[in-house]
C-alpha cells in the first residue's frame, strides 16, 4: 500500500481524542505500517480545541496531514468539525458525534451545522451520543464506539485493534471498551 | 516481537538518555518539554529532580557532568533565557561526562509567551546543537550528543520543537549502554573550573579552537548528509522541516543538517554551488540562511518567500515555492473561538472576580491563572515572564511616585513564586515598596500537568520533602507580621475584604490564597484510594 492513510480526529479537551488517536496509531503500527501522529495539547486541558493527525502507510514523512487530504475526519463535537474542514475534501468520510459543547462566553451555538455538512459529504456517519451512551451504559467510551465505526472504513485487522486497546485503555476498562468498539462496528452495517 | 514502538519526541529523548547511560536528569517544567523528565524519571537507576528554575537546573547539571555522570538538562525555550547565565560560562568550563541540554521551542506559541528561536543561543554561547527530525533521531541524537560532549569537552544542545516533542513516530529500542566514565570531579583543575578572569581568558581560546574543530568535524559526520534526488530542485533543511520537504518534494536533492551549530559550512557551500537556486527551509529565524549568505552563498532563497512567524507545514512550503495552493472544504459557518479557560470550578476564579470588581491594576504572571486576563474575569493587565509580576508592579509604583494610588497588585502562582518570584519580593521589601502581592497557591504546577514544587511537599519521585512556610518567609525578608494574610480561595467576600484591608495599609503586603487545583485533587484522591 503506497498511499498514505490520513485520519484527522478533532474535539474538545477531555473528550478522549488523545486516547482514541493513540489506539488507532498503535493498531496501525501492530499491522506493520509506518505511523506518525501529531497532536497539540498543553492549553487544551482548559477547554480548548484538541486535534490529532494520524498518518500511516509504507513510509510516512510529515506528521501532519495536508490541507484537503484527510481520508477520514472523526469528530466528537459539532463545531470542531467545521473548524477543521479545510483538511477535508468531498470524498472525505466524516464520522461525527452529535455533541455540542458551548463555552460560557458563547451566547448562541450556530444552527444547522449538520445540514450543511450532510450536503457536502456523501460518506457521512452521524452518531447520537445520548443513544450510544445509553447502550454502552457509560459516557466514558463514546470515543471507542466511534473507533468501531472508523474500523469499518480502514483495513486494520481486528486483532490489532483489540491488542491496541488492551495496551492503552485504563486498567480494568478493556471489556467495556471492547464492547463499545463492537457496538460501533455494527452501527452502520 | 518486532522492535517498533510509537514514542513522542519527548518520550524518545528520555529513552535515548536511558540507553546512553545518562544517570542524572534535571529541569524545570515547561510546555513542550515537560514530558522528557517525567518519562526519564521512570527508568531504573537514574537520579532526577525538578529544580526550582532553569538556571538552577543548568547549574546542578553542570556540577553533575563535571563530577563524571552523563547528565540531561531539560527546559522550554524561554527557560533557556533564565539559564543563559550559567550556560555561557559552562561553555568555557566544558563538560567532563556528557552534558546534554534539551531545549524545546514552541513555534506558533501553542503554550508560550513568545516565539524565540533558541538556535541563536548555540551560536552566542558557542555550544554545539543537534536537531532531530523525528522520534527515532531524537533518541539516537541523545547518545550521539553525549559522545560529542565528551569528545569535545563541551555542553551540547539538543533542540526540539512542539511538533517533534508532541508527535509520535516509530522508534527501535536498543539496550542500555553500560557506561562508566573514568573521571570524577577534578578538584585540582581550578584553571578549568574556576572562571576568574585570568583563567577564563585562557579558556576562551580553548572554546574558539573547539568551535573551529567542531565545524571541521561537522563536515564529516553522517547526521549532516546529502540525499540525492532527481536534481531538479535543491533544499537545505533540518529538523522537522526535513520531513515537510520530503513530503511535498520527495524527489528533491536535500542537504539534511543534523548538527545545526556549527554548520558544516564547507560541504554546504559546495552543495549550493551545484545549483542555480537552493531553498533553505527552517522555521522561525533565518539562522542557517544568514550564515550561508554571510559566507558568500548568493543563490539562497529562504525568508523572502517563507515566513519568520508561526509553524510551517508541507503545504505552506509547497505553495511558497510553486504558487499552487491546496484546497480544503468549507461550509460557510464561522466557528466560534474556543479560548482556553480556567477549569469550571477552579477555586482561584474567586480572586479574579474580586479583583475585577475592585477595579485594581493587576500585574500577572505565568501559569493557568494567566487565563484570568480573558472574560469573564478580565482581571490581569500585564504578563511578561516567570516571576515578573512582583517587580513589574514595583516599576509602576516607582513611575507613579506621589501619584501612586495603592491599587496595584501582583498575582503569582506557587510554582512561579518559587521559580523566581521570591527574588522580586525581596527586592520589594528591601526597597520599601508598597504594593500588595497575592500568591494563588493551588498546591501544584498545574498548567504543565501537575508537577510538584517547593510549596507542595513532594519531589519528582513523589518522595516527601520540606515545604516553604509563607509566613516565615515573609517575616524573614522584612514584611511586617500584620501585613501577611492567608485566606482560602472559596469565599469571594473574604478575599475582597482582605485585599482592601491590606491595600489600606499602604505598605508591602503578602496575601496567600489557598485552594488546591481540582484536577490535582482528583488525581491525588485516585492515587490514595
Amino acid at each position: 500500500m503506497d498511499k498514505i492513510k490520513n485520519i484527522l480526529m478533532v474535539g474538545v479537551g477531555g473528550q478522549g481524542i488523545i486516547t482514541a488517536s493513540d489506539i488507532l496509531s498503535e493498531a496501525a503500527l501492530l499491522d506493520g505500517h509506518d505511523v506518525k501522529k501529531s497532536e497539540i495539547h498543553g492549553m487544551s486541558q482548559r477547554g480548548g480545541s484538541v486535534f490529532a493527525h494520524i498518518r500511516y502507510g509504507k513510509k510516512v514523512y510529515s506528521p501532519t496531514i495536508k490541507t484537503g487530504e484527510a481520508d477520514v475526519l472523526l469528530s466528537l463535537e459539532l463545531i470542531e468539525t467545521v473548524r477543521w474542514l479545510s483538511y477535508a475534501n468531498e470524498k472525505t468520510k466524516v464520522i461525527l458525534s452529535e455533541t455540542k459543547i458551548q463555552p460560557q462566553t458563547v451566547k448562541e451555538y450556530p444552527e444547522s451545522v449538520i445540514d450543511s455538512l450532510t450536503k457536502k459529504f456523501k460518506d457521512f456517519y452521524l452518531v447520537n451520543p445520548i443513544e450510544i451512551n445509553k447502550q454502552n451504559g457509560s459516557h466514558k467510551v463514546l470515543n471507542t464506539t466511534l473507533l468501531g465505526v472508523l474500523s469499518n472504513l480502514l483495513e486494520i485487522s481486528d486483532k490489532s485493534w483489540e491488542k491496541a486497546m488492551e495496551n492503552l485503555v485504563p486498567k480494568g476498562t478493556y471489556e467495556s471498551n471492547l464492547s463499545a468498539f463492537s457496538l460501533g462496528k455494527k452501527l452502520f452495517s | 516481537m518486532t522492535n517498533k514502538n510509537l514514542l513522542s519526541g519527548n518520550e524518545a529523548i528520555a529513552r535515548g538518555a536511558y540507553e546512553a547511560g545518562v544517570k542524572v536528569g534535571v529541569g524545570y517544567p515547561g510546555t513542550p518539554s515537560t514530558e522528557i523528565l517525567e518519562n526519564f524519571t521512570k527508568y531504573e537507576d537514574v537520579v532526577t529532580e525538578w529544580s526550582v528554575n532553569e538556571k538552577v537546573a543548568m547549574e546542578v547539571g553542570l556540577g553533575s557532568a563535571l563530577a563524571g555522570k552523563r547528565t540531561l538538562v531539560t527546559m522550554k525555550h524561554v527557560g533557556l533565557n533564565v539559564a543563559a547565565d550559567p550556560l555561557f560560562t559552562a561553555s568555557y568550563i566544558g563538560a567532563n561526562a556528557g552534558m546534554v541540554v534539551v531545549v524545546a521551542d514552541d513555534p506558533d506559541l501553542h503554550s508560550s509567551q513568545n516565539e524565540q528561536d533558541s538556535r541563536h543561543y548555540a551560536r552566542a554561547a558557542k555550544v554545539p546543537m543537534l536537531e532531530p527530525s523525528d522520534s527515532q533521531e531524537a533518541k539516537e541524537f541523545v547518545r550521539y550528543a553525549c559522545e560529542l560532549s565528551e569528545g569535545f569537552d563541551t555542553p551540547i544542545f539538543l533542540r526540539s520543537v512542539t511538533r517533534i516533542s508532541h508527535s509520535k513516530t516509530v522508534v527501535a529500542f536498543e539496550p542500555k549502554l553500560n557506561y562508566e566514565h573514568d573521571k570524577g570531579f577534578e578538584k585540582e583543575n581550578i584553571k578549568k573550573h574556576v572562571m576568574i578572569p585570568a583563567f577564563a581568558r585562557q579558556r576562551h581560546f580553548v572554546v574558539e579552537d573547539r568551535m573551529k574543530a567542531l565545524e571541521e568535524f561537522s563536515n564529516r559526520i553522517e547526521i549532516n548528509r546529502i540525499e540525492k534526488g532527481k536534481g531538479e530542485i535543491a533544499f537545505v533543511t533540518a529538523g522537522l522541516c526535513y520531513n515537510y520537504v520530503k513530503e511535498v518534494f520527495p524527489e528533491a536533492d536535500i542537504f539534511k543538517i543534523g548538527m545545526v551549530y556549527p554548520l558544516p559550512m564547507r560541504n554546504l557551500l559546495e552543495f549550493c554551488k551545484g545549483y542555480e537556486k537552493v531553498y533553505v527551509v527552517e522555521e522561525l529565524d533565518p539562522f542557517i540562511e544568514d550564515q550561508l549568505k554571510a559566507r558568500g552563498a548568493n543563490n539562497i532563497v529562504g525568508k523572502e518567500i517563507l515566513p519568520v512567524t508561526g509553524e510551517y507545514s508541507p503545504e505552506l512550503i509547497y505553495t511558497a515555492i510553486t504558487g499552487n495552493k491546496f484546497k480544503g472544504m468549507e461550509v460557510g459557518i464561522k466557528p466560534f473561538a474556543r479560548p482556553p479557560m480556567l477549569c469550571p470550578g477552579c477555586p482561584h476564579a474567586q480572586t479574579f472576580n474580586a479583583m475585577n470588581k475592585l477595579g485594581l491594576t493587576v500585574s500577572g504572571d505565568i501559569g493557568c491563572y494567566t487565563l484570568g486576563t480573558l472574560p469573564p474575569y478580565s482581571a490581569m493587565h500585564a504578563c511578561v515572564d516567570m516571576g515578573a509580576s512582583i517587580p513589574f508592579a514595583q516599576g509602576i509604583e516607582l513611575a507613579q511616585g506621589s501619584e501612586f494610588k495603592y491599587d496595584v497588585v501582583a498575582v503569582i502562582g506557587d510554582s512561579t513564586f518559587a521559580h523566581s518570584g521570591i527574588t522580586g519580593l525581596i527586592n520589594a521589601a528591601y526597597n520599601k515598596r508598597r504594593i500588595l502581592v497575592i500568591v494563588l497557591d493551588n498546591s501544584t504546577t498545574a498548567m504543565t500537568g501537575m508537577q510538584p514544587n517547593p510549596f507542595n511537599g513532594s519531589t519528582i519521585t513523589g518522595e516527601e520533602t520540606v515545604v516553604i512556610d509563607y509566613q516565615k518567609l515573609a517575616e524573614a525578608i522584612g514584611i511586617k507580621k500584620d501585613n501577611f494574610r492567608t485566606v482560602t480561595a472559596y469565599k469571594e467576600e473574604i478575599i475582597s475584604e482582605t485585599i482592601q484591608e491590606l491595600l489600606a495599609k499602604k505598605e508591602l503586603c503578602l496575601m496567600v490564597v489557598t485552594g488546591p487545583c481540582l484536577i490535582y485533587k482528583r488525581k491525588k484522591e485516585k492515587n490514595n484510594g
